[in-house]
């Protein structure tokens, strides 16, 4: 038999709750006998009488007194004191005020949670995102307009906290099977994508689920993260804990060109999950190229992407101007790219995304106003513009945007839409792309075949 | 690495776009949502300066633990000529420095009764002449002195003080002994039978609590506190418990030591439910002064008011106030009196605040949530909502009602501008025409600027 006592000075609790912990203590079978009691005359005298050699006390103070058989019981009756004591005042989570928390610090205090998601103004998501990252929580900052030092500094943190930042201005993510932020209803399955682009990464996925092959999670890193500046920081965590990741047989890392050091540090990482890159720019894959590239290397066919082509149109005379609207960023670059535009003798591309037109409003995948606005302007040629469904987008774009088609087609514009979306996202892709179609326009699920065919249209 | 939200079931904190948050619960993903709301114009620069501080967590952490641990002992009660090296012609008062010329009527007043009981001056008139003058005259702020006072606060050399020691960091702290409730000097009242009262103390009351003490040995304040908490005190504007069970500590002692005052003494302290106010606050200073000067701590040291300005000091900024206007109280109004009649804020007591006292334990307190709203649940959400700008829950001093729960201590200036929530204070209310005494109790704002300028000094040091 071995012995614990303990004079805890000035910790104060009420003798019911004491006698409930000690009964707790006693109650265990490697516990021969304990006494948990302020430390009056009495209590101490119990304690003696019981033959534990107690040291003067106070009744201000809190005497511990337990007998068990081993020192490593008596450890573990000791850890169950403490367990015990805490749960005396953490209210049991009843009596607590259903006030809803202030802060995220104060949410994570209250609730245990995985990961926080922030979409508060850029100027403030700095402080709710470091108070998750504090609480050891993984944090996605759906907030643009962070300054980079502050993403830094985020970034930094999180590392030494064995947490990742997904941010900021990340988009979308898929963790655990939950859908944060602008999120399409993707089915299970071997892919991880790591994304510094989010709608570059719903594309790739988009068309993956199409053909099947469902995600493991989708990991945003924010558009940023392979800058220079970054240098890949959370890229480099998010492609670790893939590589981790049972679930995952293959990763997609999805980018813009990163600056040399960041594709240097992401490269160098020497995972055992085979990876494939998709850095969107000149020379490289597209983003379709990527799903299908990743569709082979898992031994799955390629099937033809789904598409809706306009009915016949009157024939029109030489080259015509080719505008692009956006609302995805990485699509936009995509578009332009593959059509070639040319931005001195077009309008060019738009991306509605840009922190430029977000700043003080909503994104254009929830409102729609300045698109809508553009493609009105839009007097003659061919217009390509995107629609991105899924869980946080607009519920119904097709009911704003099928009777501008029809406007627009109605002046003599081709209006092309690259529709990215699954078969799960509330929206109905197939529901979606038959009323845009209805309307006049050519929808295609690829976004690289939507831009060749709206090339091909202006050429005339 | 492995990080942990792949695995099991997704659980999310969400702050921001409602449109996102309900695509989770489309998902049917359990999820906490944040009542968030953006912060006071112009904060998030110093906000985010003071978050990055490396220095931050941990100095808070040690600043708030350091308060939390404090062990408050009642050690003796002495004059505070003799405690506190006052000399005639010194009087220390509540709250930020002030002069004469923009001191409130509670506080002329008690400085009035002051120079009276000292016999500097033979008339209010001729007090009021030479306070105004200021010939042989300095004031200063008890917080300056390891001294708190409530109300106006004002201490002078005849003054009897209780002296508590923290036992855990030793330093000790002062505060006046209470004088009972209607006319008083604190309150700003100056007449003959307030000078009288105070006589008695010094001469009867100060030496009979003194003997006392020295035979029943030092009071655990910290073990007194906890149990008033549990037995319905807030210990601000509800102190019936912690003074009844200080009266039981003391009285057997108060017999042996003065047996031909015994009766007087006892009835005079078992006869003022407020007696233990100030026992209550010499140990919440005690407790704060613990946290002072921890560099990169956004901890809130003290809160005080002096009848003209509302001020806090703060961890890592040293001594340094900040201040904006004392409110006026919103609260229940003694005999005639309204709110016309009543000073703007006045006293140290919101050192009681300072701890995770007062305002902050109302929920322990059913008995007087009437001066919050007038419903239990009130008195349960403004102790709540207090958790959302402090660093800890006390370890010993809980709240039965909320299944004992430690109280919310320890301000952190962040917080409080980050969320615009401020500390919720609980008071009494003096007349504002120096002499007339206590004209309610009730409920009253820190003016919010004060938090956001000890943010901005924080971003700046």
């Amino acid at each position: 038999m071995t012995d614990l006592v303990e004079v805890r000075p000035g910790v104060y609790h009420d003798s019911v709750t004491l006698m409930r912990v000690s009964q707790a203590l006693t109650a265990r079978p490697e516990v021969a006998v304990a006494v948990v009691a302020m430390g009056t005359d009495l209590n101490a005298g119990l304690a003696r009488d019981l033959g534990f050699e107690v040291p003067p006390t106070t009744p201000g103070d809190l005497l511990v007194a337990i007998r068990a058989a081993t020192s490593a019981d008596l450890g573990e009756a000791a850890a169950e004191l403490e367990r015990q004591l805490a749960t005396t005042g953490s209210g049991g989570g009843k009596a607590r005020d259903e006030a809803p928390p202030r802060t995220v610090r104060s949410a994570a205090r209250s609730w245990e949670a995985t990961v926080a998601l922030v979409s508060v103004p850029g100027e403030h998501a700095f402080a709710e995102a470091l108070d998750a990252v504090e609480a050891g929580l993984s944090v996605m900052i759906f907030s643009d307009n962070v300054p980079v030092e502050q993403e830094i500094l985020l970034k930094d943190r999180a590392r030494a906290r064995g947490v990742l930042v997904m941010g900021p201005d990340c988009g979308t993510a898929v963790v655990g099977g939950a859908g944060l932020g602008f999120a399409n209803v993707l089915r299970p399955g071997p892919v991880g994508v790591v994304a510094a682009s989010g709608t570059g990464a719903q594309q790739v996925t988009c068309l993956l689920d199409i053909a099947g092959v469902g995600v493991s999670h989708v990991l945003g890193v924010g558009g940023r993260d392979l800058s220079a500046e970054v240098g890949g920081r959370s890229a480099v965590q998010a492609l670790r804990a893939l590589d981790e990741d049972p679930a995952t047989e293959l990763i997609v890392l999805v980018s813009k060109p990163p600056a040399p050091e960041a594709a240097r540090a992401v490269r160098d990482l020497g995972l055992a999950t085979p990876v494939v890159a998709a850095l969107l720019g000149p020379g490289e894959d597209d983003l379709t190229a990527v799903a299908e590239k990743a569709l082979r290397a898992l031994g799955r066919d390629v099937p033809e992407w789904p598409c809706w082509p306009a009915g016949e149109a009157p024939a029109r005379e030489g080259r015509r101007p080719l505008r692009g609207l956006y609302s995805g960023g990485t699509l936009c670059a995509e578009a332009a790219l593959i059509a070639g535009a040319d931005t001195a003798t077009e309008a060019g591309f738009v991306d509605f995304g840009d922190d430029a037109y977000t700043r003080g409003r909503a994104h254009p995948m929830i409102d729609p106003s300045l698109r809508r606005e553009a493609l009105r302007g839009v007097a003659s040629g061919v217009v390509l513009l995107d629609v991105v469904l899924g869980h946080g987008a607009d519920p119904d774009p097709s009911s704003w945007l099928a009777p501008e088609v029809r406007d627009a087609v109605a002046r003599g514009v081709d209006v092309v839409v690259a529709l990215v979306g699954a078969d799960g996202d509330p929206q109905g892709l197939r529901a979606q792309a038959a009323r845009l179609n209805e309307a006049g326009a050519a929808v295609f699920t690829s976004n690289a075949a939507a831009a060749r065919h709206a090339r091909r249209l202006a050429d005339g | 690495m492995t990080l942990s939200m792949l695995y099991g079931e997704p659980r999310v904190i969400t702050v921001g776009a409602e449109v996102l948050a309900e695509a989770l619960d489309r998902q049917a993903v359990p999820q906490r949502r944040v009542d968030w709301r953006p912060p006071a114009p112009g904060v998030a620069a110093s906000l985010a300066r003071v978050l990055a501080d490396p220095r931050r967590v941990q100095a808070n952490a040690t600043a708030v633990g350091r308060m939390l641990s404090a062990r408050p002992m009642l050690t003796g009660v002495r004059p505070a000529r003799e405690a506190l090296g006052l000399e005639a012609g010194t009087f220390f008062h509540a709250g930020p420095p002030i002069t004469w010329e923009r001191a409130s009527g509670p506080m002329r007043g008690a400085l009035i009764g002051a120079m009276l009981f000292e016999g500097l001056a033979a008339t209010p008139e001729e007090a009021a002449e030479r306070l105004a003058s200021g010939a042989g005259i300095t004031l200063d702020s008890c917080h300056h002195h390891r001294t708190v006072g409530p109300m106006a606060g004002v201490v002078s050399p005849s003054m009897w003080m209780l002296e508590v020691a923290d036992a855990e960091h030793g330093a000790t702290a002062y505060c006046s002994l209470n004088e009972g409730l209607g006319k008083v000097l604190r309150y700003g009242a100056y007449g003959p039978e307030v000078i009288e009262r105070l006589r008695w103390m010094g001469e009867v009351l100060g030496p009979a609590l003194a003997a006392a003490l020295e035979r029943c040995g030092p009071l655990d304040l910290r073990t007194l506190v906890a149990q008033a908490l549990q037995m319905g005190d807030e210990l601000h504007n509800r102190n019936r418990a912690a003074t009844s069970l200080l009266v039981r500590e003391i009285a057997p002692a108060v017999v042996e030591a003065a047996p031909g005052r015994a009766a007087e003494v006892l009835r005079f302290v078992n006869g003022n439910d407020h007696f233990f106010l100030n026992a209550g606050m010499a140990a919440a200073k005690a407790a704060a002064d613990a946290a002072r000067g921890v560099p990169g701590s956004s901890l809130v040291v003290a809160m005080a008011r002096n009848g003209t300005d509302f001020g806090i000091q703060v961890s890592g900024l040293g001594d340094r106030w900040f201040t904006g206007p004392a409110g006026v109280p919103d609260g229940l109004y003694l005999g005639g009196y309204g709110p016309d009649d009543a000073n703007p804020d006045i006293g140290d007591s919101t050192i009681t605040e300072t701890v995770g006292l007062g305002g902050f334990a109302m929920a322990a307190a059913p008995a007087i949530v009437r001066f919050v709203g007038g419903e239990v649940a009130d008195a349960v959400a403004a102790t709540t909502s207090m958790y959302e700008i402090t660093l800890a829950e006390h370890p010993a001093y809980q709240i039965p009602g909320l299944g004992f729960r430690g109280t919310p201590a320890g301000i952190d200036v962040a917080l409080v501008a980050r969320t615009g929530v401020l500390p919720v204070v609980n008071t009494g209310i003096a007349g504002r025409v120096a002499g007339t005494g206590q004209v309610g109790a009730g409920l009253v704002s820190p003016p919010a600027g004060v938090f956001t300028a000890a943010l901005d000094a924080l971003a700046a040091a």
